[in-house]
């Protein structure tokens, strides 16, 4: 037997595609943070100076902190009917949720905007049910971005839960009633421990999903809502300033990192790809 | 579960679970109904049903060419990413590859990445190699993409085969190539199927990388619907966005099935 399979060669073609075109494009421009216009750590200092930003900076992060327990509260209910529902509602409810998953981003945020907007479905049916006299403003700011960023990133925590909550043996509920817990406490002390890798994983997919968003906030929320990949957009297409861009890549990519170690710390990697 | 303490949180379960229900499908379906409108604007409901906004978008140049451009970007995006995609998740499961988990965890970067960042890196780097603006450009950014996903599913269907099927085969006598095409790829072909259908609706979908690096002569579908919603919106971005959706559609329930035959060969 030779040291090395054989089969390695099969590795060449994806390895070095991912390499040449991926790779070190990335590294090139996380590079630029460094060497744009001049070597040095100028555009940090300037990250970190100019109040535009930061307060970007920090909107994203709060953006993302606000999408996730929506996201976790919506999908909890979904998946728990998915785990423990008829096999006949759990294929039913597998394809539903499916169907917006394969659709396009774009597609999907385009129907949420003719939803929200002022004349929309949404607004007509809250004053025909006397909820407000007066069209709401769904589209263009926190709502409407909210609302988007939260179905687009349902099935990331729906899919995932649902296996934690499928492999949870039915026993455990039993034996927690019979020993004399409440269903609220067996549900809290039980249950709810045992599908946290799931919902770690989850929460963590919505949290660095929405942390690089592009299209969703640039379609459905309003200036004040402006995100971090945006501004890296406009870095590079307006002012072609590719050193700010390439630090406010690397910030977003280390945050991204970060929550990833994070979960892996947690829940470990293993128990995510199962 | 059977208690009926239990009752009211399984009809608060139940009405959650209807809402979530409406809030993923009544956007599309709006867009679907707003799609056959007779009025020149999104109204809905629409006043009167008609197809003009399909033949508006069949008669505009700007919709036809952008929809040639997304098949021809298609098409050799998600074979190349397919065959790519399959030798290396056979190599890493099968073969005996140091740090093979290390080089898997990379073949995935382009998923975890942000889609702004490849984008914006791919663009930087074409600039020198006269690649933006190319149909090149793009097929090779969509294969890079597409690739995590074509890698990722392959591997797990040939963690679920049985090793020893194909060394048995090679002990019988079978060189490496015939063993693998009599006895791994029938068992892994519906895998490996579906993920060429993934990676043609991904590069059918995808945006980012593509408004980067297309051009108003090379614009994929995704692009122009694009430039359109920053514009005046009329019905036939629903036509185009039904289109679209359509054809998801399809690709699901061809994978559905794929899905199914395969369970079916395990049992």
């Amino acid at each position: 037997m030779t040291t090395v399979d054989r089969r390695l060669w099969l590795l060449l073609p994806a390895g070095l595609t991912l390499t040449v075109a991926f790779l070190l494009p990335v590294g090139w421009l996380l590079s630029r943070a460094f060497t744009f216009p001049q070597p040095g750590f100028q555009n940090f200092v300037l990250l970190w100076e100019r109040p535009v930003y930061l307060r970007v900076m920090g909107n994203t992060l709060w953006i993302s902190a606000i999408v996730t327990p929506i996201t976790v509260l919506l999908a909890f209910p979904v998946a728990h009917l998915m785990a423990h529902g008829s096999p006949r509602l759990r294929r039913w409810l597998v394809f539903l949720v499916l169907v917006p998953f394969w659709t396009s981003l774009l597609v999907r945020s385009f129907a949420t905007a003719i939803l929200l907007q002022r004349h929309g479905v949404l607004n007509s049916f809250l004053i025909a049910f006397g909820f407000t006299e007066e069209p709401l403003p769904l589209l263009y700011n926190m709502a409407g971005l909210l609302a988007g960023c939260v179905q687009v990133l349902l099935p990331f925590v729906i899919f995932p839960l649902y296996s934690s909550m499928a492999r949870i043996d039915p026993a455990y509920m039993r034996a927690a009633s019979t020993l004399g817990a409440t269903p609220v406490r067996a549900f809290l002390r039980v249950y709810l421990p045992l599908t946290l890798p799931g919902l770690m994983t989850g929460a963590t997919l919505v949290f660095i999903s929405t942390l690089g968003y592009y299209i969703i906030p640039a379609l459905l929320g309003g200036a004040r809502q402006q995100m971090i990949a945006q501004l890296i957009q406009d870095q590079i297409a307006t002012f072609g300033n590719w050193g700010v861009a390439g630090a406010l890549s690397l910030v977003l990519l280390a945050a991204t990192a970060a929550l990833l170690a994070l979960l892996q710390f947690t829940v470990g990697l293993k128990e995510i790809a199962r | 579960m059977n208690a009926d303490g239990m009752t009211p949180w399984r009809l608060l379960r139940g009405a959650l679970c209807i809402l979530v229900a409406v809030y993923l499908l009544a956007p599309l379906v709006v867009v679907v109904i707003i799609s056959f409108s007779s009025a020149s604007f999104l109204q809905f409901p629409p006043p009167g049903l008609s197809l003009r906004w399909y033949a508006q978008l069949l008669s505009t140049p700007a919709w036809t060419n952008a929809l040639l451009v997304s098949v021809k970007l298609l098409v050799p995006s998600s074979i190349l990413a397919t065959l790519m995609g399959t030798a290396a998740a056979y190599a890493l499961v099968r073969g005996r590859i140091p740090g093979a988990t290390v080089i898997m965890a990379c073949l995935m970067l382009p998923i975890v990445v942000p889609g702004m960042i490849t984008a914006a890196a791919l663009f930087g780097v074409y600039r020198g190699m006269g690649l933006n603006g190319t149909l090149t450009g793009l097929v090779i950014g969509h294969t890079v993409l597409s690739l995590p996903y074509v890698v990722a599913t392959v591997a797990s269907a040939l963690r679920v085969q049985d090793a020893r099927l194909e060394q048995a085969a090679s002990t019988l006598g079978a060189p490496p190539w015939t063993a693998f095409r009599r006895i791994t790829l029938p068992l892994i072909l519906p895998a490996v199927l579906s993920s060429l259908l993934l990676a043609a609706i991904l590069s059918f979908d995808e945006l980012i990388v593509s408004l980067f690096v297309s051009s108003a002569r090379v614009r994929p579908v995704a692009v122009q619907m694009w430039s359109n919603l920053l514009g005046d919106f009329d019905p036939t971005i629903a036509a185009i966005a039904t289109v679209c959706f359509g054809f998801a559609l399809l690709v699901l329930i061809a994978d559905l099935a794929l899905r199914a035959g395969r369970g079916l060969r395990l049992a």
